[in-house]
């Protein structure tokens, strides 16, 4: 084990893991965080707590992530490269650990220009793959990225995103074959909604044998509704929404699209269950938490593992 | 070149306003390139500052200078004989030109009539864009002669993010994808085991990060 | 201002333009006086900076007649003269002399008629607009430099 992480015995146990999301509130609410994450109290193996998503302001992840554990859950730090040096981030890993934080997820993040401060300096003085570096350097060599060694050394697990579905394709494995090279020990990826273009990236990342050396987590974002469908189909670069999964939820009256959502995402963890390759779901669902509970339970994945 | 655009009138106007008679200064190099700041546009900037004024009814006294390089104290030296005749300087150049001018007239005030842009190339007539940011220590020879730094949004070394679309950058469809047009170059080069190969995370001394920057040539300085 | 009579210059293509003009002449057209030519090679070879010029010097519009879209004889001098005033429209707005006051027109050399409207029209427009605001600072310029 290299880590104290829950996430990484469960996943060194064969178990298929189960990870949701909270987003922070924008503003200094704890009782907010300490709700959605009691939500998903028994039904998650670890909660991503989002780092100023989308580029917009919000509570900071790694305090959410604190008062997460507070309350015994397993939170995991997203952090993006967007806000903050090198010198900045290194010290808040340092942070993160000090309050028993293990796992991570390295992120470049949206752009400031999607967000509430398009008129932010962009900092990027690393990528997600160099952060990945150094995190294990971190952990692994007990140094940080400047060279000088850490008592005490913060041992994290690392997670990364993968997006299947962005251009160029043919890029998409390798791409991930870097982050492997840099340390990442898992992954999670884009939601998934187009399952054959997901099952060829899939086999190219198998064929490479990447897929014993990094445990990916399928994403998962259930449909509300049929607006959705098409918002996500048209609207978000890197989203791969098929038409047909668009008329289906146009199909069916509107009271009763949101229960189609539902069963087209609990299909698709069904078919993904027995896909080569998949560790496990990560589970988005965005402006509807309260889902998760209910989702992982019809997916046949409770309960979850004591390890 | 240092591509540069006019600013609003509005703002220039303000600057030159408490004057009576000015020196409007280009610069033959880059501005007159890019169009910003070369003779023809100190004559239609002189003449739209003068009917702003005289709209007004006032008058303003407009002395119309292009020097060779306003980045060059050699050439900057031309003015000496026309400052004192003049209550400031208005400069076309970029801020480096208008910078110039400050330190060598220090009694004089001098304003810079353009928004000084990036180091770019011309695309086609009348479109100019970016391409180097001046990081000084150029990852070109990794990157297929395509900069990450100076083309992609997020600047990343090891893109492409996952929001390149159709060889879109996800902040704009106007863009390229800095990533795409690398990997693409790596292709016909034959070069796509370049791409696995991990850039570590940058230096950014050479770079303005290191504070301002400075050349010394040994062998040339005096 | 019922007396005013706005001096208005068209800089005309010689291959179009001003052979309409030529025309409307011979046509016995009538078409007002303020509006004074300037025979061009080409309307694309009007710089920004005449145009300006003409401005600063009391005029109360300008017009840049060229020919026909597809029809100039150096290929897209038209093309590139209706940009430049585009431009110049919006720095006269800047400056408040008003953009509207500057018009960029085509017309082929056959149509003599055409041209005499053109005229009148722009004629009209301009007599609307009133004078152009550096008019009279621009005579007292003028006498100063006489002066001088």
């Amino acid at each position: 084990m290299k880590t104290e992480s829950v996430l990484e015995k469960i996943l060194a146990a064969g178990h298929l893991a189960v990870t949701s999301e909270c987003g922070p509130p924008r503003g200094a609410l704890p009782e907010k965080v300490k709700e959605k994450a009691e939500m998903l109290r028994g039904y998650v193996d670890a909660i991503n707590v989002t780092d100023n998503q989308t580029a917009v302001v919000r509570m900071s992840s790694l305090s959410a992530c604190i008062l997460i554990k507070q309350l015994g859950l397993d939170p995991i730090l997203q952090m993006v490269t967007r806000d903050r040096n090198r010198l900045a981030m290194q010290s808040d890993i340092l942070g993160a650990y000090a309050h028993g934080i293990n796992n991570m997820l390295c992120l470049s993040g949206d752009h400031p220009c999607f967000g509430d401060h398009p008129m932010a300096a962009n900092v990027y003085d690393l990528d997600s793959m160099q952060l990945i570096q150094v995190v294990r350097k971190m952990r692994d060599e007990g140094r940080f990225q400047g060279g000088d060694e850490i008592e005490n050394p913060p041992k994290m697990f690392i997670g990364a995103a993968a997006n299947p579905f962005a251009d160029p394709f043919e890029l998409r494995a390798i791409r991930l074959a870097k982050k492997v090279k840099a340390g990442v020990d898992f992954i999670q990826t884009q939601c998934i909604y187009n399952i054959d273009k997901f099952g060829k990236w899939m086999k190219e990342i198998c064929e490479r044998g990447l897929n014993e050396k990094v445990s990916i987590l399928a994403g998962i974002t259930p449909l509300k509704s049929a607006g959705m469908a098409n918002y996500m189909r048209n609207k978000v670069p890197g989203m791969d929404v098929p038409e047909e999964l668009v008329k289906r939820m146009a199909g069916v009256p509107k009271k009763d699209q949101a229960d189609e959502g539902i069963k087209i995402c609990l299909e698709t963890i069904e078919q993904l269950k027995t896909m080569e390759g998949i560790r496990g779901f990560h589970i988005m669902a965005i402006e509807w938490e309260q889902k998760v509970p209910e989702i992982v339970e019809r997916a046949g994945l409770l309960p979850r593992p004591q390890v | 070149m240092i591509t540069a655009e006019r600013k609003p009138l509005e703002e220039i106007i303000e600057y030159v306003r408490p004057f009576g008679k000015i020196l409007l200064v280009g610069c033959n190099e880059c501005v007159t390139v890019c169009s910003a700041g070369g003779r023809k546009e100190v004559g239609l900037l002189s003449s739209a500052l003068q009917m702003a004024f005289m709209k007004e009814g006032k008058m303003l006294e407009i002395k119309e200078m292009t020097l060779e390089r306003q980045c060059d104290p050699e050439y900057v030296e031309e003015l000496s004989g026309h400052i004192n005749q003049v209550d400031a300087v208005l400069s076309m150049a970029c801020g480096c030109g208008v910078q110039e001018i400050a330190q060598r007239y220090r009694e004089k005030p001098v304003f810079p009539a353009v928004n000084t842009k990036f180091m770019g190339a011309s695309e086609r007539q009348g479109v100019w864009s970016e391409r180097c940011q001046g990081c000084g220590n150029c990852l070109l020879g990794l990157t297929g002669g395509i900069c990450p730094v100076a083309r992609c949004s997020k600047r990343l070394l090891n893109g492409p993010c996952g929001g390149s679309t159709k060889g879109k950058c996800e902040i704009n469809p106007e863009i390229d994808c800095a990533w795409q047009l690398i990997w693409d170059r790596l292709k016909a080069l034959g070069q796509e085991e370049r791409y696995s190969d991990i850039i570590p995370a940058k230096d950014w001394r050479p770079s303005r990060d290191g504070g301002p920057r400075k050349i010394i040539r040994e062998d040339l300085a005096s | 201002m019922d007396t005013f009579e706005p001096i208005i210059v068209a800089f005309c293509c010689h291959y179009c333009a001003y052979t309409a003009a030529d025309m409307a002449g011979s046509m016995r057209l009538h078409y007002p006086p303020n509006v004074k030519i300037v025979r061009v090679p080409c309307s694309g070879k009007v710089d920004a900076i005449h145009i300006m010029k003409a401005f600063e010097k009391g005029a109360d519009g300008v017009y840049v007649a060229g020919c026909l879209e597809g029809d100039c004889h150096f290929k897209n001098g038209n093309v590139k003269a209706s940009r430049r005033v585009k431009y110049i429209k919006e720095l006269l707005d800047e400056i408040g002399i008003g953009g509207e006051r500057v018009e960029m027109v085509t017309m082929s050399a056959g149509m003599g008629p055409q041209f005499a409207k053109t005229a009148i029209e722009m004629t009209e427009k301009i007599r609307k607009l009133g004078p152009n605001p550096v008019k009279d600072m621009a005579a007292k310029r003028r006498r100063a430099v006489g002066q001088g």
